[in-house]
């Protein structure tokens, strides 16, 4: 799966969730990539507050091991909720509106950052051994299909 | 009878109504949350050492956000 320009990426997360406000990408040196939702000077602003929330985040679960495994962020508010999801350097923040569904939140910012990332999202599953799908596939290439996996334990009959 | 019943009515009604002002309340706690990779998740309700340090940020971002989308 090719790789979405991040500013796209965000536009994408927005108009999906309309529980989003604002979103921002920042990268591993903590430079803003692209934002939505809001003016350059807003976007800037908010992600050199994203950057400050999770180093404060960080220093309050004891520093450089939290570093490495604090992946999610949410922070409630009564006037909205931010929300932070990190993968690999990048990070992505988002401002929703006062008690989003967190759960979609988060799954969104996730998928964001994997579709920026160009990650496939659901991995298309290997067809088994003998299932109509092999066939199927097998019977459009012209060739038998056992013939593809001459090696899976037998013939399928081993409990007998 | 009739006034037995409606006591009891009363009180049900009453149960109700006050389980949703503490379900409402509780979700309008401000708190940050922070998920690790191995699964475990920390909350830091207000009025927490970690909150104090915490909040004042999002409350910062909430307000440098645009009200509308």
């Amino acid at each position: 799966m090719p790789a979405v320009e991040p500013a796209e990426a965000l536009a994408d997360l927005t108009e999906i969730s309309p529980q989003i406000r604002l979103a921002v990408l920042v990268d591993e040196r903590g430079e803003l990539v692209a934002s939505a939702g809001a003016e350059p000077g807003q976007a800037d602003t908010v992600a050199r507050l994203v950057r400050e929330l999770l180093s404060a985040a960080e220093d309050a679960m004891g520093g450089a091991q939290a570093r490495e495994q604090l992946v999610q962020l949410q922070a409630a508010t009564p006037e909205g909720c931010v929300f932070l999801v990190r993968d690999e350097g990048r990070l992505v923040a988002s401002v929703t509106i006062p008690e989003p569904t967190a759960g979609l939140v988060f799954y969104d910012l996730k998928t964001c950052l994997r579709t920026v990332a160009g990650e496939s999202l659901a991995p298309k599953p290997k067809a088994r051994a003998g299932s109509k799908a092999e066939a199927a596939e097998a019977d459009s290439k012209g060739e038998e299909p056992s013939a593809t996996e001459p090696s899976t334990g037998g013939s399928g009959d081993g409990s007998g | 009878m009739a006034a037995g019943k409606a006591i009891a009515a009363a009180a049900a009604v009453a149960g109700i109504a006050a389980a949703v002002v503490w379900r409402r309340r509780s979700r309008q706690r401000e708190h940050v949350d922070l998920f690790f990779s191995d699964g475990s998740m920390v909350s830091f309700e207000q009025g927490s050492i970690e909150a104090a340090r915490l909040l004042p940020l999002a409350h910062e971002i909430v307000a440098a956000a645009p009200n509308h989308p």
